[in-house]
């Protein structure tokens, strides 16, 4: 901007926000989070692979259904379900956290078994906890609940079973008393 | 008439209903005349080990130079199941196996018969409350299930950064005799496993001694729920530096009698050394980590590579074997109980003073006395015992070297008292996707000794 | 005889108490207690406490209890040690089923009790659900102490014979609760010999 008139009052461009291989970066307390879609999810953990990230130390899921509200990257829409990778680059000795957004009425994912191995038992675990369903995993069946359990229990829709006790102290906290004078406790 | 006492509901269409129920259906290890080509592939190892033109030859017929037969393909393979209860899987782990004789060919761990739902009652407790539900995870080492809860929590918070040195190098200390703790457990329950049954009364008797210690400091034996976000509970008690410097000079020449009754013994060699053979490549490529990743020869210790705490100031050695076998996990978590006696000396002599918690009245309570002084400590007595201290928005995910490998928390929190997930990454969950692998070909004896050199704790495996 | 026919009828209750025949049920008695082994049953947290318990400083040997067989044929006492899962419940009810009579069940820590701190849909409350309980050992986890204590507590009323009468009368179990007893600094040794009032 080659004005003689104006001096600081042209901003420079604004840096274009941080990618990896075309991904949104972000950073999230101090920890860099890479936001894909689904469609381009192995593709990405692939060329991680192959930059240094050898071992995908966990996979997890997580039901955003009761979350007031998170923020995400532009271009990035938002589902009702994520997986969640982190990787570990064990030369470089750093870590990378993977985002995947998982929409409500297609709540499946593929899967990162050709790539990581390791995956296998955890991502049996988010199918089984929250009904994330992984296209291509060699055996998706129930691994911590029994095989005729219904209902994916880490889902925020699904009860935590609670038994109800008697002058439990919840009362402080929930508004709700669990004992009332007069009525015999059930 | 018969003379035994009937008890209610045990008559045959109860028990066959019983049978029933315990069978957990597509968790289980299916027939071979059952599966297709690729699932025997990948039941068999073929994933890491074999490349695809053996692969494919082995889901069609028995191999005769892996089994050591003439060929004889009429030869029946016998699938038969260990566990949830048997004197030898460490916890309700079980196992099926398909036997060829003596020899394993598949193997299918079943888990969760120890699932307790803790993710779940973690979203229903507030963040000082959650270290009584992660304590439990991982029972043999409970502090280290404590400690990276709190860092997680802490890193949310931002004050990762402000915790005070004392409470820092307490939470190293605990940390390490915890180690050591559990890794006596360890060579208890593999003594016994293998036969050297009075290695159980040996490694408890110096497990007693460290416990004991922890009595003093935390007030229990197990499952402490003493490292707590913003620091630990509580200070350390008058004389803990003669208990420590007890325990120091009293462990030591123990370890040496576990060395002429087991380490250069030559039954305990022919049984360990060549056994659940694991390579580095294919431990890295199944997320394993901890004493089963070094013995490959990898030498990945998060205390030295990824340090957290103070790890960076003190001095000590990453254990690394070479032959990715049982007797190299054995010798690693042996000489890791010295690594860790050397660690607690440097920490007894470098101990700060100070604080044991961040003195932030919105974080931790304020101390007992205070309360009947001060009207504002009394009130933030009662917030955080009641509602809870609020953590913002965000997710975090914080790992450490537990007893059994990396142990991660994963925390998403959505600015209220309670998590919103949370989320452990188990060492021995993602350590139990090996145990195929290392069980291919071995004798059942030997299966044994694999699954105790794993050492699983199913606790943290099923949450 | 006489007196076949009558354990045949009635087991060792049927005996009707004379000299001899009421001393030789003493003996009996008094056998069984002293030498009840367990059935392996370790769960979760409270299965090393009780494999610490088992072991040489709190020593359950000097009650005749340190052998844990795993198989339930074998066993008498079934000390279930930890949190019972939707999963593991009916292997749990399998093998008390497997158990020769007469057994009994210590219900060991909060867990298995009440269902403890895991008020949730994982977690079995109170292992009474399923199987008879006779004593219910309290704490998370209990102290060695406590847990000798329920040991000896067994003892005593296997001694007395009054969970026998009791079980053939109800199928219920005894329904004991304990005290904790909480860990000390410098801990105190458990005092020996079976009460026989069961305290």
């Amino acid at each position: 901007m080659a004005d003689a008139t104006t001096t600081e009052a042209d901003a420079p461009a604004p840096e274009p926000p941080p990618t990896v291989h075309g991904h949104p970066l972000t950073d999230s307390n101090g920890q860099p989070v890479v936001h894909v879609p689904r469609d381009k999810y192995v593709a990405l953990i692939k060329q991680l692979a192959d930059d240094g990230y050898v071992q995908a130390s966990d996979l997890t899921g997580i039901d955003y259904l009761t979350h007031p509200g998170r923020t995400l990257p532009d271009g990035i829409v938002a589902g009702r379900f994520e997986v969640v990778v982190n990787l570990i680059d064990i030369e470089h000795r750093r870590r990378l956290r993977v985002r995947v957004q998982i929409p409500a009425d297609d709540v499946t994912c593929p899967t990162l078994f050709d790539v990581h191995p390791g995956t296998e038992a955890m991502e049996r675990e988010t199918y089984d906890m929250f009904g994330i369903e992984f296209t291509d995993h060699p055996d998706l069946t129930r691994i911590l609940m029994p095989e005729d359990w219904e209902g994916f229990p880490l889902r925020k829709d699904y009860d935590p079973g609670e038994i109800p006790v008697q002058f439990s102290n919840d009362y402080a906290i929930s508004g709700r008393p669990s004992y009332v004078p007069g009525v015999p406790p059930s | 008439m018969s003379t035994t006492i009937n008890t209610p509901g045990t008559d045959e269409a109860e028990r066959l209903a019983l049978i029933r129920q315990t069978n957990e259906g597509g968790q289980e290890l299916r027939p071979r005349s059952q599966l297709t080509a690729k699932e025997l592939m990948r039941e068999v190892g073929a994933v890491l080990r074999l490349s695809e033109a053996e692969a494919a030859n082995l889901g069609a017929i028995e191999d005769p130079a892996v089994i050591g037969t003439t060929g004889d393909v009429s030869e029946q393979t016998m699938i038969i199941n260990m566990g949830p209860q048997h004197p030898s899987t460490h916890g309700v782990l079980r196992l099926m196996l398909e036997l060829q004789g003596e020899t394993v060919l598949r193997c299918k761990p079943i888990i969760g018969y120890l699932h307790t739902g803790m993710e779940k009652t973690g979203e229903e407790l507030t963040y000082m409350q959650g270290g009584t539900n992660v304590t439990r995870m991982d029972y043999v080492s409970p502090l280290n299930n404590e400690l990276v809860f709190s860092m997680a929590t802490e890193k949310l918070l931002g004050i990762d950064g402000d915790i005070p040195e004392r409470a820092v190098w307490m939470r190293m200390l605990l940390s390490e005799l915890n180690r050591m703790s559990s890794h006596l457990l360890f060579l208890a329950t593999n003594g016994m496993d293998l036969g050297a049954v009075s290695m159980m009364l040996y490694g408890w008797r110096e497990r007693e001694e460290v416990l004991r210690f922890f009595q003093k400091v935390t007030g229990l034996r197990m499952n402490h729920n003493f490292i707590r976000p913003g620091g630990v509970a509580a200070d350390l008690p008058a004389g803990w530096r003669d208990d420590v410097l007890r325990l120091l000079d009293l462990i030591p020449p123990r370890l040496e009698e576990y060395d002429i009754l087991m380490t250069g013994q030559p039954i305990w060699r022919d049984r360990l050394q060549g056994v659940g053979v694991i390579t580095a490549q294919e431990a890295l490529a199944l997320g394993t980590t901890g004493p089963i990743l070094r013995s490959t020869g990898m030498p990945w210790d998060l205390r030295r590579d990824m340090p957290y705490l103070r790890y960076e100031e003190l001095e000590f050695d990453v254990i690394v074997g070479t032959y990715g076998d049982c007797f190299d996990r054995y010798a690693i978590r042996l000489n890791e109980v010295r690594e860790s006696m050397r660690i607690v000396r440097q920490i007894l002599d470098k101990m700060p003073s100070g604080d044991y918690r961040i003195q932030n009245k919105k974080i931790t309570p304020p101390p007992r006395a205070r309360i009947d002084e001060s009207m504002e400590a009394l009130i933030h007595h009662f917030k955080i015992f009641t509602e809870g201290f609020k953590v913002p928005e965000g997710e975090t995910y914080v790992a450490i070297e537990s007893p059994r490998g990396e142990i991660g928390c994963y925390i998403a929190s959505d600015g209220s008292a309670k998590p919103y997930r949370m989320h452990i990454r188990g060492p021995s969950f993602v350590n139990l996707q090996c145990l195929p692998h290392m069980l291919r070909n071995c004798l059942v004896a030997d299966a044994i000794a694999i699954i105790s050199s794993v050492d699983p704790i199913l606790g943290e495996v099923d949450r | 005889m006489g007196i076949v026919q009558d354990i045949r009828d009635e087991g060792l209750g049927g005996l009707q108490h004379n000299a001899l025949t009421g001393k030789v049920e003493d003996l009996i008695r008094w056998a069984r207690s002293r030498s009840s082994w367990g059935a392996t049953f370790g769960l979760a947290c409270c299965a090393i406490e009780m494999m610490g318990t088992g072991g040489s400083h709190y020593d359950i040997s000097r009650f005749g209890m340190e052998v844990f067989r795993a198989s339930p044929r074998q066993a008498d006492i079934m000390i279930v040690a930890g949190r019972v899962s939707q999963k593991m419940a009916p292997v749990l009810r399998q093998v008390y089923d497997q158990m020769m009579e007469p057994k009994w069940v210590i219900s060991m820590g909060v867990c298995a009790s009440t269902g403890g701190m895991f008020n949730n849909y994982a977690i079995v409350q109170g292992v009474d659900q399923i199987v008879p309980v006779d004593v219910y050992a309290p704490g998370c986890p209990p102290t060695p102490e406590t847990l000798i204590h329920a040991i000896e507590t067994l003892h005593g009323l296997i001694e007395t014979g009054e969970l026998l009468k009791r079980r053939a009368a109800t199928g219920a179990g005894a329904n004991v609760h304990i005290t904790e007893i909480p860990a000390a600094v410098e801990p105190v040794p458990v005092l020996l010999g079976a009460s026989p009032k069961g305290q």
